[in-house]
């Protein structure tokens, strides 16, 4: 029996809001509690939610990765450019693949090497990365994908299930284990907690680092190609203001912004709520905008309500001090 | 207070000479590629259109300054144009003071939601503004109901103002807005280094907990950066409507990165407690000045205007993390005899720790 922390407390929070949506979604429509249409929903979002679950890492490991949604398109532009100029398709997936790690790579070395903030040195990615998509592409839209790419995006896979939701659901578990079981996880969550103590611990605290940053641009990489994939064609401009949606998913998920505290399962959570309410509020015709303001006010709400479960305990343990 | 070095090179100094050195580089190479590029009008393009990113940087260092960060600012523009404009339009014979008024006072307020939520509630800074920055717009989005602002239906003082010109030296056209955002900075940058609150937001951001064991009122003051920073964002919603005159429901998006990378160009910490207003100013300048000047060089195409301007920014931070070695470790070597503790010495505590395990 694990015992009772305020992650737990929060995931339990977090599974009764999402058993609220849910009920609260299936009584106002009918069509809500298909399977389809909780299949739709994951398609809809892959990209975000594969990039959520690698910036869960970033996060508790006390850095943020700012520049995902530009590498996203950076992945998908290498990707159209690429295959544009003639490069056979498998070969141009590489080139994508390849160029977003290197992005990440470079990015990592840069934040383990000056100690200079993440914050920084990705929002400098975020900008430079589109603009890497915008000089690839300039203002074209490139198309006209093989058909067993674009498939890939639309056709299911396993019974219902498409690519997209199988990928997520492996990648998930996986990174669950990875975080929670693993010495590499630990090694995360102990850096996120005192970086300074991790070093005096013998933890390689700037590999560790790179490694993170590699694999959230590769990973975004893959959403670029996802992304692509579902699209049906690629542009510079798409996946803008992805990194706002995911950090939210993150966050709400109750891992700590400073780093240290967190768990994927709170996270999967996180995203089921995220993913239900645009769903429910989108089937009750409200705009989606309204819904980014609904999920930014949670955002802040969660945060609050966690303050206050923080200071419950701690009163009555310091009153029997 | 016993100063070993002159009290004009400190480092701040050094950040801001050094970009004003960058800024006339950038200015001579843009003079080779680009025919007549040293005319006035270019001049007058470039006061007029940085003042919107200049108030915004300016506004985001308060906050930075004291570890947190607005990332709603974009939002408040964007709101502040809106509702503006909406006023303005409405009531063609208001005073300008009143427009302008109602824009600081619409910033200031939502600034206040901010800093309530950050410094009472202990949310922190980065979590609230990017519910905040949904929140703001999404109630825009609402409230505006598809309808456009339209520079037609503002008064003729709205639409002028980009336009209105203080003194003239020969075609070089010092424009109101540009002037009073100039006065405004100034007053506030003398404020953030020679006046107690400023010198208190620079001490929280330096070591918070050591501010408030010193006595500080830290929430009060986090509470009024917000404020302020609220409050300038509202001005440049302001300045965004007479210069655009056309106001959708997106006016401002994105401006909160803008503002935080002019921020960092100019020098300013985002670990808080060291930056200067003048600095933010100088990196609103120097990436306007980039802007407006790549667009005019045939050989590179307005596509590489991003990639420039993050490898800007890059090059920016690790420039002033090399500098900033440099200096330290000699000022530390100076300043051991007499161990002074002031709160106004930068405070960048990463390179300090990575020189104790070097």
């Amino acid at each position: 029996m694990p015992e009772w922390t305020r992650e737990r407390t929060w995931e339990v929070l977090l599974a009764l809001i999402l058993v609220g949506t849910v009920v609260y979604n299936a009584s106002r429509s009918p069509v809500y509690l298909d399977i389809d249409n909780f299949v739709n929903l994951f398609r809809l979002s892959i990209e975000k939610v594969i990039v959520a679950v690698i910036m869960t890492f970033v996060i508790i490991n006390g850095e943020i990765d700012l520049s995902v949604a530009s590498v996203m398109a950076f992945s998908a532009c290498v990707l159209g450019a690429a295959y544009d100029a003639g490069v056979p398709f498998p070969l141009a997936i590489l080139l994508a693949l390849v160029a977003s790690a290197a992005a990440g790579f470079l990015q990592g070395q840069v934040i383990a090497r000056t100690g200079i903030s993440s914050l920084v040195v990705t929002l400098a990615g975020l900008i430079g990365f589109r603009g890497a998509a915008r000089i690839l592409l300039e203002d074209r839209s490139v198309g006209a994908f093989p058909q067993w790419f674009t498939d890939l995006g639309r056709e299911d896979l396993l019974g219902p299930l498409p690519f997209a939701l199988v990928l997520f659901i492996v990648f998930i578990v996986v990174a669950g284990v990875v975080l929670h079981r693993s010495a590499f996880g630990r090694e995360v969550f102990v850096i996120g907690d005192n970086a300074e103590v991790a070093r005096y611990s013998g933890i390689d605290v700037a590999r560790t680092k790179v490694v993170l940053f590699t694999t959230s641009a590769l990973v975004a990489g893959v959403a670029g190609v996802l992304f692509a994939a579902r699209l049906g064609s690629v542009r510079a401009n798409i996946a803008e203001g992805f990194e706002l949606d995911i950090i939210t998913m993150v966050l709400l998920g109750g891992v700590s912004i400073f780093g240290g505290s967190g768990t994927m399962l709170g996270v999967a959570l996180a995203i089921g709520i995220v993913l239900n309410l645009r769903n429910g509020l989108g089937l009750a015709n409200v705009e989606a905008n309204t819904q980014t303001g609904v999920i930014g006010a949670l955002l802040i709400v969660s945060v609050m309500v966690q303050n206050l479960l923080d200071r419950l305990p701690l009163r009555r343990r310091e009153a029997e001090a | 207070m016993s100063t070993p070095a002159p009290v004009w090179i400190r480092p701040e100094r050094i950040k801001e000479l050094s970009l004003v050195g960058v800024i006339a580089v950038v200015v001579v190479i843009f003079g080779f590629l680009v025919d007549d590029y040293y005319s006035g009008q270019f001049f007058n393009r470039i006061t007029t259109s940085v003042v919107i990113t200049a108030v915004l940087a300016v506004a985001q260092t308060m906050v930075v300054v004291t570890r947190n960060i607005d990332l709603s600012v974009g939002s408040i523009v964007g709101v502040s144009a809106y509702l503006t404009g909406q006023y303005a339009a409405a009531h063609p014979d208001a005073s300008p003071v009143l427009a302008i008024g109602l824009a600081l006072g619409i910033g200031a307020l939502l600034g206040a939601v901010n800093g309530l939520l950050v410094a009472y509630a202990r949310v922190p800074a980065i979590i609230v503004t990017l519910g905040t920055l949904a929140i703001y717009r999404s109630w825009l989005v609402s409230h505006a109901e598809a309808r456009t602002i339209t520079a037609d239906s503002l008064p003729s003082w709205v639409v002028d103002l980009p336009t209105r010109t203080v003194v003239s030296v020969g075609s070089l056209d010092v424009r109101a807005v540009f002037f009073v955002v100039i006065v405004i900075v100034a007053l506030l940058a003398v404020g953030m280094q020679r006046l107690r609150w400023g010198r208190r937001l620079y001490a929280i951001g330096s070591n918070p907990e050591a501010a408030a064991q010193a006595g500080l009122p830290t929430r009060r003051l986090v509470f009024g950066a917000f404020v302020a920073c609220g409050a300038l964002s509202g001005l440049a919603g302001f300045l965004f409507l007479a210069r655009f005159g056309t106001i959708t429901v997106v006016a401002g998006q994105g401006l909160e990165l803008d503002s935080v990378a002019a921020a960092v160009v100019g020098g300013v910490s985002v670990l808080g407690g060291s930056g200067t207003l003048v600095g933010a100013l100088l990196g609103a300048v120097l990436i306007d000045v980039l802007d407006q000047s790549l667009v005019r060089v045939p050989q590179v195409s307005e596509f590489w205007r991003n990639a420039i301007l993050g490898a800007l920014i890059l090059a920016a931070v690790i420039a002033d993390v090399a500098i900033g070695r440099r200096f330290r470790r000699r000022w530390s070597a100076e300043a051991r005899p007499h161990t002074r503790v002031t709160e106004d010495e930068p405070a960048d505590q990463a390179p300090a720790l990575e020189a104790s395990d070097a």
